[in-house]
């Protein structure tokens, strides 16, 4: 749909002007999940299991209700549990089962019952009145372990078609893609290297908490003001989950404190609405730190066997890899997309891959930047960094030599369209870090990584006022300046500057469906509906002016803001502003505004190559990344200034995976570091610059080329920091993450 | 149980409110003063998105009682600009996108407000460890630690 | 005739096929035809699956027209973060 109207010359796409939301978030005047308030409100809080896996045998809330400042106390009970349409089974009925505990609570941190009181602190107190009888079951929290044939059982049932006979009942989904014969190519390597990897649950950690202010009435009509990535998704699912029609709850989605996956579904959002239902008053909930840890989606973590085979010049003769992911106690660990992304950077004429998504009485995972992408990548390129250093090869050459390309047969099966993954690694190889010299006790990791994009049911409005300014009305909730980057293209149709355009979040009542800001897909999706709702716009105005002119409107064109004749034949007429058309546009035959509805389909796939230079103390096990590169194809990059940051922050978590994040489960279970201290994110003094290098292979599917860039850069990451860390130590490491207590053992049994 | 009368000044203004003696300064600030632009983050003093300062010195307020608070002098995000003018870092993280979602910069801005005044000319390393309470999961900190140092540049040029 | 390529975790439910031919215009008529072949897809297709033409990755839509002669791949549904 998009190949008809490429562009390649620009006047504003690709210019630095500062953000429309910049001055409000400044100044702490923008308005957050948790900064909406609403005369009568209520707190909301919420009781969770602190059994990893349990029979909830009874539930007795009577003493909180009798209490003088609670207002209404829920269970499970008060949710839809008799279908209703679209109906309660498949993703709605996990995610019901996933905000408020069945018969089993499955996870340390699961929600058992909530309270709504008259602030929050008596919501808090009141928790301490519900009392809870559990029956302790086994439990399982590891992903190799809940494969065992011997691992208690999450639930019954829960694997789909996929499955082969014989796997434990906790293995709920299973993928197997590839092409070639392995073995053969095997045959033909000089040198086969198999290994294997593990990593680490990690959080995605926006710094905001999940917060939401409900309002629902028993007339089934109701308001939600929540912190999401998706509000459509949130409006659907919570009219599932409480048996009211879609249309009747409005959504509106606050100002977003981080999401990259994480605010993709709802948690406690359901429960203020319940609540709110029951109180009759408005109900705001804000989660802890703590229960974001234990109670939102963390990754998958995961268990990775990989061999590779290769020729002494450098050429994959085949590869392999069985990729296990845990993804909590419900289906949905992407251990399909790890293998599909696993070896999708390289050319291969024997390739074989295989995903296992895996339950266990951990957090339902939710997406995570790349979903599945990054762990695969650390596995994968460990290998290729191992076979280059045993063979004595450049590791960019080796990459270049088996690099994909347009017309190469993808891992994943189809053949690519034009993609830039060669661009980068030139890019890499160019690049002065590449070149630039060690010092001692320094190591230097290479790594490619690939992620697929995605563009999503999308709507745009775009209205048009009488003094020529316009206002364009998108879904997808920004989470990193997009409206920015909404206004750039709008201003390149238009032909109007940029700061004419006031960008604005629409709520779910006032635009037609969209789908969640997730799979990198807003610069591409909603950004191809601002340029087509713009040039929707753009074909009235050109209508007004053949009108005035008394011209066919074949006979004008639009050019740098203003209708003209299309050529001397047209007649010889003076330019019409775009302010001189929308001046009296109520008389010449109404308002004029563009729309655009649809799905694009073109999301284009995208490629990085990251270089990291990192230094390893030999006594402490303490690692230092000295110098960071990231090089990325970005298709088009609209606004260059958050490209980079994109670029920034996905290498930033990736250091992060890499060097100290997980999540610590004990015997028993329990999360054991549930609070930032422990659960260390990277912090300024942690990080170098990072340098950012933007490549340019425009995509086909989007009018300005433009492919998503928000989640690739957090796939090259893991393995190139560890390939660093690996050369660094002399040692290789396998197990994410490379925390230093891992580091020094590794360097002790290495001798 | 029974609440607690604060009387304290806020950006200059002389401020009054009950609470409960659990109650912390963020709460007292975002619920009780209508000033949202302190955001928690952790509650825990990890994440410092609630920054402000309590007679000059830099506080995470939700580590902070709002009793403490009681004739004190609190700056918050909130006051940082001069009405319609705002303070140069502010400027600079606008024009440098050293922020993408914005949750952390209300705390870092108040944080780094404060280092610029205790050391007007900080090395990277200096910005970056002062600034290592003030989390930020969106930009990987490269563009917030270039608006911090050019201002600091720009306010030495200045003065 | 379109020759689909289903992934070879598929080739259980087709017995053994890594290629199946259908007729079809469009992705819709692609999927319809698919189960009709081979009734035991319909629990992938139903599972969620995306269509690749050409190389272009069509995630979800069932009104994309599948030219002539062109690479059709059946891919699991794609999901991002």
């Amino acid at each position: 749909m998009a190949l008809d109207d490429r562009k390649s010359v620009f006047t504003f796409v690709g210019t630095r002007p500062d953000r429309p939301d910049g001055l409000d978030k400044v100044t702490g005047r923008a308005k957050f999940g948790a900064d909406a308030y609403a005369p009568g409100m209520l707190h909301g809080a919420v009781l969770r299991s602190p059994h990893a896996h349990a029979r909830i045998v009874k539930i007795d809330t009577s003493k909180a209700e009798a209490h003088k400042d609670v207002k209404a106390v829920i269970t499970r009970a008060d949710f839809a549990d008799v279908p209703f349409r679209p109906g309660l089974e498949g993703e709605f009925w996990n995610v019901l089962e996933n905000v408020m505990a069945g018969e089993k609570a499955l996870y340390d941190g699961h929600a058992v019952a909530a309270v709504a009181a008259t602030s929050a602190l008596a919501a808090r107190d009141a928790l301490k009145l519900i009392e809870v009888e559990y029956e302790v079951l086994p439990h399982v929290t590891d992903v190799d372990k809940a494969m065992a044939s011997d691992a208690p059982v999450i639930r019954e049932g829960a694997a789909d078609y996929s499955v082969p006979e014989g796997l434990h009942p906790n293995v709920v989904r299973y993928h197997e893609s590839g092409h070639g014969d392995v073995e053969a190519g095997f045959a033909e390597a000089d040198l086969v290297i198999e290994d294997s990897f593990v990593t680490e649950a990690t959080h995605q950690g926006y710094i905001e908490p999940h917060a939401c202010l409900g309002m629902l009435g028993n007339d089934g009509k109701g308001e939600l003001w929540c912190t999401t990535q998706g509000h459509w998704i949130a409006q659907k699912t919570c009219a599932a989950l409480l048996g009211i029609e879609t249309s009747q709850l409005r959504v509106t989605a606050s100002e977003i404190g981080g999401g990259f996956g994480g605010k993709t579904t709802v948690f406690i959002e359901p429960v203020a609405l319940a609540l709110s239902r029951k109180a009759n008053r408005p109900v705001k909930i804000v989660m802890t730190r703590s229960e974001v840890f234990r109670a939102t989606g963390p990754t998958a973590s995961a268990s990775m066997d990989v061999k590779i085979g290769m020729k002494k010049d450098g050429t994959i003769s085949a590869a392999q890899g069985v990729f296990r992911l845990q993804g909590g106690a419900f289906p949905g660990a992407p251990g399909d997309m790890t293998a599909m992304c696993a070896f999708a950077p390289y050319n291969l004429t024997n390739v074989k891959q295989i995903g296992y998504d895996v339950m266990s009485n951990r957090p339902k995972q939710a997406a995570y930047r790349a979903p599945g992408a990054p762990m695969g990548a650390f596995a994968v390129e460990s290998v290729i960094d191992e076979l280059c250093n045993k063979l004595g090869l450049d590791p960019v050459d080796v990459r270049l030599k088996n690099a994909a390309h347009e017309g190469t047969k993808a891992s994943y099966g189809p053949t690519y369209e034009r993609i830039g993954l060669v661009e980068t690694l030139e890019a890499a190889k160019a690049h002065p870090h590449y070149s630039a010299p060690l010092k001692p006790g320094q190591g230097r990791g290479i790594s490619c990584g690939f992620w697929f994009n995605h563009g999503g049911e999308t709507s745009v409005s775009l209205a048009l006022s009488e003094d020529g300014s316009a206002q364009l009305m998108v879904g997808t909730p920004d989470i990193g300046g997009s409206r920015a980057s909404m206004a750039l293209m709008a201003a390149e149709v238009l032909g109007i500057p940029y700061e004419n355009i006031r960008v604005t979040i629409a709520d779910t009542a006032t635009l037609g469906y969209n789908d969640v800001s997730h799979g990198s897909r807003v610069t591409y999706a909603s950004g191809l509906a601002t340029i087509k709702a713009a040039k929707h716009a753009v074909e009235k105005l050109c209508e007004r002016a053949a009108a005035k002119w008394g011209i066919p409107v074949e006979a004008v064109k639009w050019e740098d803001g203003c209708a003209v004749p299309s050529g001397p034949n047209a007649g010889d007429f003076d330019p019409l502003a775009l302010s001189d058309i929308t001046a009296d546009m109520g008389r010449t035959g109404g308002p004029i505004s563009g729309h655009f509805e649809a799905t694009p389909e073109g999301a284009g796939v995208s490629f990085g190559t990251h270089i990291v230079d990192a230094e390893v103390d030999p006594e402490t096990g303490k690692t230092s990344v000295t110098r960071y590169t990231v090089i990325q194809d970005a298709g088009k990059a609209i606004h260059p200034t958050y490209v980079e940051g994109q670029f920034q922050g996905g290498a930033a978590q990736g250091i992060g995976w890499a060097l100290n994040e997980e999540y610590i489960y004990g015997e028993d279970g329990r999360l054991q570091n549930s609070i930032f201290l422990d659960y260390r994110i990277p912090v300024a003094s942690d990080l170098p610059m990072i340098d950012t290098v933007i490549v340019e292979v425009p995509n086909p599917g989007h009018p300005f080329g433009v492919r998503g860039v928000g989640e690739t850069g957090i796939v090259p990451p893991l393995a190139a920091i560890a390939n660093a860390v690996s050369n660094a130590a002399g040692v290789r490491m396998k197990q994410l993450p490379m925390s230093p207590p891992r580091i020094l053992a590794a360097l002790k049994s290495n001798g | 149980m029974s609440k607690l009368h604060v009387s304290t000044t806020v950006n200059g203004d002389t401020v009054e409110y009950l609470c409960d003696p659990r109650e912390t300064l963020l709460d007292c600030l975002r619920d009780k003063l209508n000033l949202t632009g302190a955001k928690e983050g952790c509650g825990t003093g990890d994440c410092g998105a609630c920054s402000v300062t309590v007679d000059g010195r830099l506080v995470c307020s939700c580590l902070m009682l709002g009793v403490e608070a009681d004739g004190k002098a609190i700056e918050t995000v909130e006051g940082i600009a001069d009405g319609d003018v705002l303070h140069p870092l502010q400027k600079k993280f606008i024009e440098h996108a050293a922020l993408q979602c914005g949750i952390c910069t209300p705390g870092i801005l108040v944080a780094a407000k404060s280092l610029l005044e205790k050391n007007p000319n900080p090395t990277e390393e200096e910005t970056r460890y002062w600034l290592a309470g003030n989390l930020c999961r969106c930009t990987g900190y490269d563009k917030i630690i270039r608006a911090v140092m050019e201002t600091a540049e720009e306010l030495r040029e200045a003065s | 005739m379109v020759e689909v390529h289903l992934w070879s975790g598929l080739r259980s439910l087709t017995g053994g096929l890594a290629v199946v031919e259908v007729e079809a215009k469009t992705t819709g008529e692609l999927l319809r035809a698919l189960v009709r072949a081979h009734p035991q897809l319909q629990a992938p297709i139903d599972a969620g699956v995306s269509i690749a033409i050409d190389g272009r990755v069509i995630a979800t839509g069932l009104t994309e027209p599948i030219p002539e002669g062109s690479e059709v791949y059946l891919m699991q549904r794609l999901r991002g973060g």
